[in-house]
Parts: C-alpha cells; structure tokens; sequence
C-alpha cells in the first residue's frame, strides 16, 4: 500500500448530459469509495443508464468531470477518454441492461474476447501468433485459466464450450459480469444486473457481489430496481430523480429518507405525510 | 336419419367446394402463368435474307399455361396428403444420419473412397501417369487419419490437371477459374463473414491488384514473383485508405459507399487513358516463371526437363499457383480465427457495443479485417493479371463483386468449406452448363430461391468454436448474427 490515502475509485464532479432540450442529468456529483459497493437507484427515467453510458464511454458528458482514481494514484479522465481505451487503461468494466453477450461464440470464447487486448500484445499483434511463437501459446493459457476461474465462480465451467445465447436469462446475466471480470477491472458497472432474475437466481447473485466486492481492491457501482438486492448488499446508496441527486447516503438512511419516498410514489412530501395520516386513521 | 343425410351433404359440398377452390386457383395461376408468358413466349424473331421477321409461338404459350393449370390442380388436389411423404422423408434422413454415425461417419467413407482410389490406380483406370495418382492418395489418406472430408476435396483440386477427361480447356476455363473465385470468396469471407461488414465493392481491390501487377511489370519489368505480394500490399493500403473514412459507417451506408468505391475504382481505371489506357486495357503482360524458367517453346521450361514442348503445362503451372494461393488464404484465415484478432473480428460481428466495452478498438479491428480481405483480393487480382496476359476495365464491373458476395452467403457466411462449395457450384456449374446458355441463368436463379427457402444461412450454417476446453460443440446458424456492418 502507498502511505497515502488513494482517495475513491470514482469521482463524478458535476455532470451534466442533455440531449438537444431534453436535460437528462444535471450537474450531478456522487463517489464511489473503493473496496465498496455504490448503488445507483432512481425511478425510472431518472437518468442511471445515462450516468452508466457517460461514465463507460458510450457518451460523452456536455459539462462536468468524471476521474477514475486506481489504488497507485493514477488518475484518469473518463468524460476525456475513448470508449475503448476506459476499459483498457483505466480499468472500467461494464455489463448492460439488456444482456450483450456475444451469443454466436462459446462462453469460453466470450471471455477470451475480454482479455483481447492482453492477447494482442500476446501475439505481437498478430503476426507472432500467425507464425506460432511460444508466447502467446502460454498467454493463452493463462487466459484461458483466467476464464475457467470465472467460469466456475459464476457456475457455468459445464457450459464452457456452449454457445452463450443457448444459456438461460439468469446464466446468461452471470456470464456477462464474469466477462466483464476477465478485462480485470479496478471498478465494475453493472446495469440492473438483477433484473428479470426469480428469488434464489437473485440471492445466489447477492452472494457473488458480495464475495468478489474488495477482492483484488475492486469496487462495484450498480443501478438496480430490486430493492432486496439493494438494501442488502449496497454500501452506500446515490439516488437520482429527474438527473439531479436527491440523496446519498447508507441504506438505513435512505429508507426512511421522505425525499426518496416522495419521488418513488411520485408525489409532493405533504400529500407523503398526509397519506400516512390517512392509512393511521 | 334426417341428421345423418344433412351431414352427408355437408360434407359431399365441403369437398365439392374445396375441388372448386383447387380449381379456381389454378385458374388463377392459369390467368399470371398467360399474361407472364405472353410478352416471353408469344413471338419469337428470326433472321430472314434481309430484315428480321416474327414467327408466332401461340401453341407454345398455350402449352405452358395449359401446364401450369394442370400443375398447380395437381398440387392443390394433393398438398393435403404431402404432409405424409414429407414425414417419410424426414425419418428416412434422420434414419441415414443414424446410420453415418454407426458405420463411423467421414473415417469410413473416406477410408472406402481411399480403397476404391488405390484399386483404380493399381487397375490403370484412374490417371495416365500412375505417379500423379498420390496426390488423390495422400490427402485422403490424411482425411481417414483425421477425419475430415476437406481433405477429399483437397486430393481432388491437386489431382485434377491429371485427371482421366482433364483437358487444357477444362483446366483453364473450369479448374482456374473456380480457383480464383474459391479465393475471392475466402478472401471477401473475412470481411462479410468473420467481421460482420457488408462489402459490396470488393471487386475494387481485385482491380487495384490486378492493374498493379500489370503496370509494375510493364512499366518497371518486374516479375509477377515480386509484383504479387506488392500487388497484395497495395489493395491492402487501399482497403486502409478507404476503410478510415467508411467505416465509421454501419449497414446500409457502409454497403452503398463500398458500391461506389468499386465503381470509382474502375470508372478511374477506364478514364485515366496515359496511366492504364482506358477502355483498351493493358495487353503483353509476362506470364509468370517456374524458378527462372520460361515456358516457351526453346531454352525453356520443358527443354530444361526434356520434356516434349507443350502449352498444356503453362496452364498446368498456372493452376498450381492458384490453388496455392487459395490454400495460403485459406490457412491463413483458418489461423487468424483461432487468434485474438480474428475472435475480435467475429465478436465484432456479434456485438459491437459489447466489443467497445471491453476495451477493443473497434475501428482498428474493422480496419484489420478490411485491410487483409482486400490483401486477398489483391492477390488474386494480379494472378488473374498474369492468367489472362491482358485486363482491361471491363472485367471487374458490379457484377463481379455480387457473384463473389453470392458465393460468400450461400456458402454460409463464415465457413471456409460453404464458400468453396458455393464457388464450385456457381462459376463451375455455369460454366459446365454453358451449351445450355438459355436456361442456366433461371436454373441459377431457381436455385437461388431453393437455398434462400430451405438453407437461408447458407449451405455451412453455424459455426464451430474456435477453442474448447473439452469437446467442442457446434454452434447452430440459428444462434450466430450476421452483422450489421
């Protein structure tokens, strides 16, 4: 360890995104500590994917900044970097809403996609690997490895020479997080990775966030609609409502937070108060 | 009693009327099949001593529409009962499939074609010259060993110039020329099929190598040994040069910008009369060397080898070296699937948002697989250069580029043996088929719309893994995306 304090994993200082008048998020800021879990929640419509897609590349914010701080104190600018270079350098990994696997290839070769860059450099980009130098044979070894050791944390090692779209909905959102896992990220994002997913597919997913959050320093932010998942496993909690942050705190702070009441019935605090008045009497 | 009688004549009027609709139907088809004859069929010109004169052909229509009546009566009457047969055939199919499997799949057949082949070389019948009979021998000695049917046709594509029944014309214009479209189709395969990239001016690198073979030799008197891998370097950079601005661009807009650029290549290649002399073309350019040695008639490559002159094995020459460089880009791209760049490619073709969150660059990857098509292209271009000794722009138009794109989807996007079926099938079935000249083109659509119904993926559909920790399973077409550039 460094004698500093690295600081968070993530730093969202002021965002805003707008799509031509449409406002999406509006000068939002929120961290992400390391070693923990961040949760994302919100109505829907509240701007989450929005943050997801600024913070991974996919779109770039109008105003504000967005750091990635890794444990040696490098930093990088994410609202600056190409989408494919935040994965690669500064280790930000992903998952989506609506699952992207790569459903023609085996899970195997899905993971192996995932380390592509390390293998690239493997294979002298290439052409030693066109030529069969020793070295990228052992890269792939390892890769290899690498990708059995997910592929068991995640259950799914018999499946391994499979074609990934054959895989049932809840495997399959377990085999993306494990992809994502195999680009070795210091922060993971996952998109409602719970959704769709029955009770025991749902705690079986618990533990496994549970088990790989602080393991090798990763940290995980997510945006979840299941509340269960939310309430359990989160750390710390950002709320969002039309783009702005309505809240931030621990769990049990954000469960008897009236603001965040208001905005998940959709209406004012008063009329909150006076609909409790009127289940008491 | 009274029920019993209505019911019967319910159902006496159900069939008559369902023989009415049968009718009537086929009445229709009757009505389309004279109105779509009529302007075909109905008048036929011919050429009289000074001017053109018609014959009316009014029984031919009549025949055909009297045909398509009686036909699709047939069909009508008896498509109820066709679900039947259908039924037989399926576990009949299923049956030899069973059947495959128990007698030990390709390792038997192969073996039992190996036997029938050293039997008819031992008994005289196979080839002329018993040496040459090892090159059908060898390989599918190999494919019992390894159990894979492409080594039969390897044997074969070696053995052919040799074959019983192989004469020059066969060879050049049935042996060749399937060979060159075998590694069009393989090297396009790479961009349509691995990467996902509708590419409908492929033609255009296919130009580019061609003519810098051409204008290399002539201007520069280099030798088609060392204007090959130029040629193939330089398609390459064009396929860079073109792919930085395009490929940007997804599905629809990348095919229509890839259509425009193989017209400009070749509008530029008919205009640019001191460069590549227009519409007249490049004639004279050398033909290729065996090691130094020329193939003419004195001092060359059969005087070398005291061998009786003959033009038969320039062509013999020329086939081999086309059949090397098919297999070249054949490995090659086999090779480039099991690394990291081509499992990027086919991903690509998955899903390119996916692909970026992973951290691949995704247009320096489009770019790879465009840049090394094109290499293929180019290559094949500057052989059929040196084949034909003359090019002009006439013979790399559209129309090339949509057989080569033919080739690559009815074989099954993807799968290097789909492609050399297809290309086997399409240039060498035209080209067998050229007496019949006035059907083969609705033979070939006919087919076309047969594959489109029953194998819309493609002869080879679906996908085998390119690594496995165990057994390897085949990945059905179902399941694999085509793509959206």
């Amino acid at each position: 360890m460094t004698s500093a304090d690295p600081g968070p994993v993530l730093e969202v200082d002021a965002i805003g995104m707008r799509f031509g008048g449409l406002v999406a998020v509006d000068s939002l800021s929120f961290t992400a500590e390391r070693g923990q879990i961040t949760a994302l929640i919100g109505p829907n419509g509240a701007g989450k994917t929005t943050v997801f897609n600024c913070i991974t590349g996919f779109y770039r914010p109008t105003s504000g900044e967005i750091r990635a701080r890794h444990a040696d104190g490098r930093v990088y600018p994410l609202h600056a970097m190409p989408g494919h270079r935040i994965c690669e350098e500064a280790n930000v990994a992903r998952t989506f809403q609506n699952i992207r696997l790569f459903a023609g290839m085996s899970l195997l070769e899905n993971l192996l996609v995932a380390q592509h860059n390390k293998l690239m450099r493997a294979s002298s980009f290439t052409i030693g690997g066109l030529l069969g130098l020793p070295g990228f044979a052992r890269a792939e070894n390892e890769a290899v490895e690498l990708a059995k050791h997910w592929l068991d944390r995640v259950g799914l090692l018999h499946r391994a020479d499979h074609a990934a779209g054959d895989l049932p909905y809840g495997d399959q959102r377990r085999l993306e997080i494990a992809r994502a896992m195999c680009t070795g990220p210091a922060l993971l994002c996952l998109d409602e990775p719970a959704a769709g997913l029955n009770p025991r597919e749902s705690r079986e997913l618990n533990a496994l966030l549970m088990s790989m959050r602080g393991e090798n320093g990763l940290s995980l932010l997510l945006i979840e609609h299941d509340m269960g998942v939310v309430m359990e496993i989160s750390d710390r909690i950002v709320v969002l409502d039309y783009g702005k942050k309505i809240a931030e705190g621990r769990p049990q702070e954000i469960r008897s937070n009236p603001a965040v009441i208001a905005a998940y019935l959709g209406v004012e605090d008063e009329e909150v108060e006076q609909v409790e008045r009127e289940i008491r009497t | 009693m009274a029920v019993a009688a209505a019911r019967s004549e319910e159902v006496a009027v159900e069939v008559k009327s369902a023989f009415g609709t049968a009718v009537s139907d086929a009445a229709i088809a009757a009505v389309i099949a004279f109105f779509l004859a009529t302007p075909i069929l109905s008048y036929k010109t011919v050429e009289e001593a000074t001017s053109l004169g018609l014959v009316a052909r009014w029984p031919q229509v009549l025949m055909g529409v009297a045909a398509v009546f009686a036909g699709r009566l047939a069909l009508n009457l008896l498509w109820p009962h066709f679900g039947g047969v259908v039924a037989i055939l399926k576990a009949s199919w299923a049956r030899l499939g069973a059947f495959f499997h128990a007698i030990g799949g390709w390792r038997t057949v192969l073996g039992v074609l190996l036997v029938c082949t050293v039997a008819a070389s031992v008994t005289g019948h196979l080839a002329v010259n018993r040496w040459y009979d090892l090159l059908l021998i060898a390989p599918l000695a190999v494919g019992v060993w390894r159990r894979s049917p492409a080594w039969l046709f390897l044997g074969l594509a070696l053995f052919f110039p040799f074959a019983p029944g192989a004469t020059r014309y066969y060879i050049e214009n049935f042996g060749i020329l399937v060979l060159i479209y075998v590694m069009l189709g393989w090297g396009l395969n790479v961009v349509v099929g691995l990467a996902g990239l509708l590419d409908l001016g492929y033609v255009a690198f296919y130009a580019v190598g061609a003519y810098a073979y051409a204008l290399l030799a002539q201007n520069f008197g280099l030798s088609f040994w060392i204007c090959l891998p130029l040629a193939g370097i330089l398609a390459a950079f064009w396929g860079v040069l073109l792919g930085f601005p395009v490929l940007r661009l997804r599905g629809d807009y990348l095919a229509i910008v890839t259509l425009a650029f193989g017209e400009i290549i070749r509008i530029v290649l008919l205009n640019w009369q001191s460069l590549t002399g227009g519409p007249n073309g490049i004639s004279g350019i050398p033909r290729p060397t065996f090691f130094g040695l020329e193939f003419k008639a004195d001092g060359g490559f059969a005087d070398y080898f005291g061998l009786p002159h003959t033009s038969l094995h320039r062509i013999i020459f020329l086939y081999y070296i086309i059949l090397g460089l098919a297999l070249v880009t054949n490995w090659v791209t086999i090779r480039l699937r099991r690394l990291p760049v081509g499992r990027a490619w086919e991903a690509l073709r998955e899903d390119e948002i996916a692909c970026r969150s992973l951290g691949i660059n995704v247009t320096n990857t489009k770019l790879t697989a465009f840049s090394i098509g094109a290499m293929f292209g180019g290559f094949a271009g500057a052989f059929f250069a040196t084949k034909q000794g003359f090019i002009s722009p006439e013979s790399f138009t559209f129309w090339e580029s949509a057989i080569i794109l033919a080739i690559v989807v009815l074989g099954g996007m993807g799968s290097q043996v789909g492609v050399a079926l297809a290309a086997l099938v399409l240039i060498g079935g035209t080209e067998l088929f050229r007496e019949f000249e006035t059907y083969r083109m609705l033979v070939f659509g006919l087919a076309m719309v047969m594959m489109m119904v029953w194998r819309p993926r493609g002869v080879v559909s679906g996908r085998v893994p390119t690594i496995a920790i165990g057994k390897t399973h085949r990945i059905g077409g179902d399941l694999v995306q085509e793509g959206r550039g």
